[in-house]
């Protein structure tokens, strides 16, 4: 068990909606970015996101400023977010060769 | 800042001349003339096709006439397709400097050598008299690019390079970033920074032509790795290149060999027009940085990740390093660290400041990295083009 730190992160542009982690995080780390204050809710490794606040199912994930996709279900402040509770919003695959549409 | 004044009006911040080679037979000859003049700017070019291709020509007759370049020696076997007598003519019409050395007729070999060697010493006692004038910042051209990418290029080096893109091109330069490939979802939010609604549907309509092109080459745009990074969406990595070309406007859209009519940021379309014909669109990254010079790129911002050592001839390349941990393997090989940010050893902001004080360094004549170390790769291949469309451009119409 590792104690609780505060995780280095980075946040690409005021608007986003998520962090990136700049190292491997543990539950319970905190990050500090602006004014928020928020408490990692899972694991998550170098270069994927976490949520800077509460994400509604539909809402888009914003990253550099940039919708970069939608959430697929709630998520909470501290989540990683990942493919796994969100979704593209292009209809280009990037899954398997089914003629360049996803599949809901 | 000072630069060499070419008769168009332009001007250059090296003074190079190449050697271009214009079929892979010639090429030999070409590489021993420059091995004369190791440690001066005497650059081999080429193009190794015996087919001639109009975007061969006219990439070479753009790199040939490119502001960096003083004065150009070709090298032909002699029973190629290329056109060699029409590409001489338009580097004489641009008051530069020309000879035509055809391998066949001048002995072969090391006769052709000798003979190129001594064009090239009388070239460069003739340049080293040129007197540099008065160049402003308003009058550079940047590209952009990345290679050897992974999950730190869109966190530190692309974005770092977009901070220095918006200085650059708000104290009046032209900047221009590419690979349409790469920007599959970013079309719309292109379209918005738009500098007319008309040039956004010129964007949406290339990068859509982009998208069609790798389906049809099946080229797969998402990989598991990508996913084991952290990238989650296809638009998600297309952000993270484009992330390269700051906060601009986009003034317009180009393709290979045309120039910026004016400062200001430009994406240039590299995906070839029509039917998928000669492969893949550009086979590595000097293909897309040969494209960004023969547009008059002056200076080129390399980022990596994983860590690329190219360089480039005719203009110098700015290798940007994403990746910390790369950086303190490859150190002697890059010319920024942006990957500090990622450890909390500065800001993008401050990353981008360097970038924009290094590019005015090497415009002043500071060597790079890879320029120092002697790489100066450079490749070309078949493609074709239609012109772009008359709202492509600033002013026009």
């Amino acid at each position: 068990m590792s104690v609780p730190k505060t995780a280095n992160c980075l946040l690409l542009s005021p608007q986003d909606n998520v962090v990136v982690a700049c190292e491997d995080t543990n539950v319970g780390d905190r990050i500090e970015v602006e004014r928020d204050r928020i408490i990692v809710q899972e694991r998550v490794t170098l270069g994927h996101k976490i949520a800077r606040r509460n994400v509604r199912a539909g809402e888009n994930i914003q990253k550099y400023a940039a919708p970069i996709g939608c959430a697929s279900r709630d998520i909470a402040a501290g989540e990683h977010v990942h493919t796994h509770n969100m979704k593209s919003n292009y209809l280009y695959s990037h899954t398997s060769r089914d003629g360049g549409k996803e599949s809901e | 800042m000072k630069g060499y004044l070419r008769p168009d009006g332009r001007k250059g911040i090296r003074n190079t001349i190449v050697v271009a080679y214009l079929i892979e037979c010639a090429r030999h000859v070409a590489t021993e003339i420059t091995f004369m003049f190791r440690d001066r700017d005497v650059h081999v070019i080429g193009f190794p096709g015996c087919f001639p291709n109009e975007y061969a020509f006219d990439m070479m007759s753009k790199l040939c006439t490119h502001p960096n370049v003083g004065a150009a020696l070709l090298v032909s076997l002699g029973c190629e397709g290329f056109n060699r007598e029409g590409l001489a003519e338009n580097i004489a019409a641009s008051g530069r400097p020309v000879e035509t050395l055809v391998i066949q007729q001048n002995g072969g070999t090391a006769a052709s050598i000798e003979k190129g060697g001594t064009w090239v010493s009388k070239q460069l006692e003739a340049l080293a008299a040129h007197q540099q004038v008065e160049m402003g910042i308003d009058e550079l051209v940047i590209g952009t690019i990345c290679g050897g990418s992974d999950g730190t290029s869109g966190l530190s080096a692309n974005p770092g390079m977009g901070r220095a893109f918006d200085l650059l091109i708000a104290e009046g330069a032209a900047g221009i970033f590419e690979e349409t490939g790469e920007l599959i979802g970013c079309e719309q939010y292109m379209a918005d920074r738009a500098a007319t609604p008309e040039l956004g549907e010129e964007i949406i309509h290339c990068v859509e032509k982009a998208r069609q092109y790798y389906e049809t080459l099946g080229y797969g745009s998402f990989s598991p790795g990508n996913a084991d990074g952290g990238l989650s969406t296809i638009e998600e990595k297309s952000m993270g290149a484009y992330a390269k070309s700051g906060a601009s406007e986009i003034v317009g859209l180009i393709k290979p060999g045309d120039h910026p009519p004016a400062g200001g940021l430009y994406l240039l379309d590299v995906i070839p027009d029509g039917e998928v014909r000669f492969g893949f669109p550009n086979i590595n990254d000097n293909a897309e940085i040969a494209e960004l010079i023969a547009c008059g790129a002056h200076i080129n911002l390399f980022s990596t990740g994983r860590g690329s050592v190219v360089g480039s001839a005719i203009s110098p390349v700015i290798k940007v390093c994403a990746n910390p941990e790369t950086f303190r393997r490859l150190s002697d090989d890059m010319d920024v660290d942006a990957g500090r940010i990622l450890e909390n050893r500065g800001t993008l902001d401050e990353v981008g400041s360097e970038i924009r004080d290094l590019v005015l360094a090497v415009a002043k004549g500071q060597k790079t990295r890879s320029e120092a170390l002697g790489h100066r790769e450079f490749i070309l291949t078949y493609k074709s083009f239609e012109p772009i469309g008359p709202a492509c451009l600033p002013h026009s119409a």
